[in-house]
């Protein structure tokens, strides 16, 4: 394997990572307004995500500056060419940031209004927006000859990207209604249960709809056919199992075949655009690729070097703090946020 | 407008706003844990309650870093597109470090810190505290050492029209990253402190929690002290490496038009006519600026114009002098703050000694509690001076700023998110002040608002609760 070849492996990682970890944290973002009867209850789905959230988030900010430093044309095309989603993106993550810490500080029914509000937004917006960029990336984007993006509303914006920031907005709901199941008790654990359970259906809906269109709309199976299509047949199996551990009770299998599920997805994401980064909807001539958004040999050895000597301690401190806090999250307990 | 102007204008109203809070993290991560070690040393409570309470403060002040600081990594490819593609191989590098060696550890173990009072033995609790503190210390040099290349590019190569990197180690070891690392890392320190001992002074003046608050600023102005006088001795250093180095922020940064004269004064105050490129009034102290500039008490420092005419020769035709008034105000501003900040320390260590903390001073105490926006004002100015001082570049030599902004971006857009971004901020400082406020008032024997809020039998979700 090339240096390239394993840098966009591990960026496509950091991605896969961030949308596992911090999409069930959205998915019990998003929960807190449905879910949750009362304050109290309300309390205990932002307790169970309170000591994790930031390092989650950790992961987008990796794979961002991973794309930096590896291939930065990758992120100079990407990151100007989705100016205002970005934007929007942002403002909604300093909003939900903050709100977990702020939320508590004052108690006023109005000022927690306002922050859970933040909360339910902040953590809505980014798994849909993203939904939206990477099937964008997918489908293709108008990309010149320098490499520059210069996208329109209806690029950005249509049928198939709307489909895949919904499936998105769908999966770290999914994923996090089972998050909960895995760490609440009593009623709010039943009822989070159930309301997965019940979400599979128009779960497989999005996913059926957003593979058709993914054929029809994308060069990725022309290019992929195979590997991409036994992903689909481990996306259906996962699925049923899913759907089977749900009814058995068994919440953390199930919450780890939500998991699988985001894998897949998204690794087929990156798959499909191999070895391209970006797909040029203008020519195929003028696409990103990992050879011509890269950076040199020497930076990538170099990073290659650090990141793989440091990689084992990131990961084991982090799945340290999830065995910390392994246990169930009471209402009668101290609650920090 | 201009799409440059309106980048610029972004870039420093985000960067300034995320230096509010980056400094007195990582100042108030190393108070707490050093107070969090004298618990776990001495044993007593009241160390832990103290840890515990400026811990509040942190956190607030902490959550508003880490989201504005999302933006900082973003800003480089949504605005500067061209500047990323151009030097993304090796400024690149230190922000993927900078995230995977800092802030993973910053963040998990501030979440082990937060919920794992119960739940980790003392010395593992204690061990996340001083985590964070280093994750947070560690973050500052890797983006120094960004910085650093910027200010002095080290450790590269023009290849095909764009900056790679060809020695990792020398972008690592550079210069200006020796000299910048400490005087920054040094001035946060002394951020936390002057916060702690400014709440400190405002609670010992009207009497409140006296013992609590006395040893909480014991410690904190012996830290103060220590790392203002530190800061402006690598500040020394510094100077004397821009002098080297970028020869034309000195010189704008001491309104020098023509030579300086051998020995060189230092200019204290300055009427400052940029347009035709004279000062109309000094005053002067003789020596000084030689001695800042070499440690030694002669030498020439060249000025505006002759630099202006050898960065002709080698860059070609264009103006290379940076905003004079503001380079030069600017660092007036910050060594003014920073030279207050060290004689308030030694006055604060003098009341210590003499054990007169308990009979307050009250002028002293007051001065204190104003003294909080000394290291403040001094970080900012000391960052608009490095900034605004290597204009026109955005790497010194290799690539100016009018080159460094995306092509594909409009105006509209750019100022769309300078708003927005700007109220966010706004808003977000605000409420900061606003909680900041509300937990000193409370003070460190305050029960969580949460528990008064849910005793409240006639709220509407009283019932829920036991």
């Amino acid at each position: 394997m090339s240096l390239n070849e394993l840098w966009f492996v591990l960026v496509a990682v950091l991605f896969v990572g961030f949308f596992f970890l911090e999409g069930f944290d959205f998915g019990v973002g998003m929960s807190t307004r449905f879910l949750a009867k009362n304050d109290m209850e309300r309390r205990v789905l932002i307790n169970t995500i309170g000591p994790f959230w930031d390092a989650n988030e950790v992961w987008l900010i990796t794979a961002g500056g991973a794309m930096f430093a590896a291939f930065p044309n990758w992120y100079a095309t990407m990151f100007s060419g989705y100016y205002t989603p970005l934007v929007v993106l942002l403002l909604a993550l300093i909003a939900r940031g903050v709100a977990f810490e702020f939320r508590g500080k004052v108690g006023n029914e109005k000022w927690k209004k306002t922050w859970d509000m933040s909360i339910f937004l902040g953590s809505l917006l980014p798994p849909f927006l993203l939904g939206v960029v990477f099937s964008g990336m997918m489908k293709g984007l108008p990309i010149d000859a320098d490499m520059e993006m210069k996208a329109g509303l209806f690029d950005m914006v249509n049928l198939y990207t709307l489909v895949g920031g919904i499936t998105v907005v769908m999966l770290c709901l999914v994923h996090g209604l089972l998050y909960t199941a895995l760490r609440t008790t009593g009623s709010l654990q039943e009822r989070a249960r159930k309301l997965a359970h019940k979400l599979l259906i128009p779960q497989a809906a999005l996913f059926v709809v957003l593979g058709v269109m993914t054929y029809f709309q994308t060069d990725v199976f022309e290019v992929r056919g195979l590997l991409l299509s036994v992903i689909a047949i481990l996306g259906v199996v996962v699925f049923l199992l899913a759907g089977r551990f749900i009814s058995k009770k068994k919440d953390g299998w199930a919450f780890g075949m939500t998991g699988a599920l985001i894998a897949l997805g998204f690794s087929s994401v990156f798959i499909g655009m191999f070895p391209r980064v970006m797909v040029s909807s203008i020519s195929d001539a003028f696409s990103l690729t990992i050879d011509n958004a890269a950076s040199g040999q020497y930076s990538l050895k170099v990073m290659t070097i650090v990141s793989l000597t440091l990689l084992p301690f990131v990961l084991g401190y982090q799945i340290w703090s999830y065995f910390v806090f392994h246990k169930r999250v009471h209402e009668k307990e101290h609650l920090e946020y | 407008m201009d799409p440059i102007m309106l980048a610029r204008l972004q870039f420093a109203v985000t960067t300034i706003f995320h230096f509010f809070f980056v400094p007195l993290s990582i100042g108030l991560a190393l108070l707490i844990a050093i107070m969090e070690t004298m618990y776990v040393v001495k044993g007593k409570e009241e160390y832990k309650r103290m840890a515990k309470f400026w811990g509040k403060l942190f956190l607030i002040n902490f959550a508003v870093g880490v989201v504005t600081g999302i933006l900082q990594e973003f800003q480089f490819g949504m605005n500067w597109s061209d500047y990323s593609r151009f030097v993304g191989d090796v400024f690149g590098a230190p922000l993927a470090v900078e995230a995977l060696f800092a802030f993973f550890m910053e963040s998990t173990f501030i979440g082990l810190w937060i919920f794992g009072w119960d739940r980790l033995s003392k010395r593992v609790h204690l061990l996340c505290i001083w985590l964070v503190a280093i994750g947070t210390t560690v973050s500052a040099f890797w983006i120094l050492a960004a910085n650093s290349f910027m200010q002095h590019p080290v450790g590269f190569e023009i290849n095909n029209g764009r900056a790679e990197m060809n020695d990792f180690f020398a972008l690592i070891t550079n210069g200006q990253l020796l000299v910048e690392f400490p005087h920054t890392v040094l001035g946060a320190f002394a951020t936390g402190a002057f916060l702690i001992t400014g709440i400190s002074a405002y609670k010992l003046l009207r009497k409140q929690d006296v013992k609590f608050f006395k040893k909480s600023f014991q410690i904190a102005v012996i830290i103060g002290l220590i790392s203002s006088f530190g800061t402006a001795l690598f500040g020394h250093q510094q100077a004397q490496y821009l002098v080297k180095t970028q020869p034309m922020k000195m010189a704008a940064s001491e309104a020098l038009w023509g030579k300086s004269g051998d020995p060189a004064p230092w200019t204290v105050y300055a009427h400052i006519d940029s347009d035709s490129g004279k000062n109309n009034f000094e005053i002067q102290i003789p020596y000084l600026l030689s001695f800042l500039s070499y440690s030694s008490f002669d030498g020439e420092v060249k000025g505006i114009n002759e630099l202006q005419a050898e960065y002709e020769q080698t860059y070609g035709p264009g103006n290379y002098i940076p905003p004079v008034r503001t380079t030069f105000w600017s660092f007036r501003i910050m060594v003014a703050a920073g030279s207050l900040m060290i004689v308030l320390g030694l006055w604060g260590i003098y009341l210590m000694k003499r054990k007169k903390l308990e009979s307050p001073n009250k002028w002293y105490y007051r001065l204190m509690l104003w003294s909080i926006s000394l290291p403040f004002i001094a970080n900012t100015a000391g960052w608009v001076m490095t900034e605004f001082g290597r204009q026109p570049w955005t790497v010194f030599g290799l690539m100016q700023t009018k080159d460094s902004i995306s092509p594909s971006v409009t105006s509209g857009q750019i100022l769309f998110s300078v708003i927005s971004f700007t109220t966010i901020y706004a808003a977000l400082g605000a409420v900061m002040v606003y909680l900041f406020v509300k937990v000193i008032k409370k003070g460190p024997f305050a029960e969580d608002s949460h528990d008064e809020h849910s005793a409240d039998p006639f709220g509407k979700e009283g019932y829920h609760v036991s």
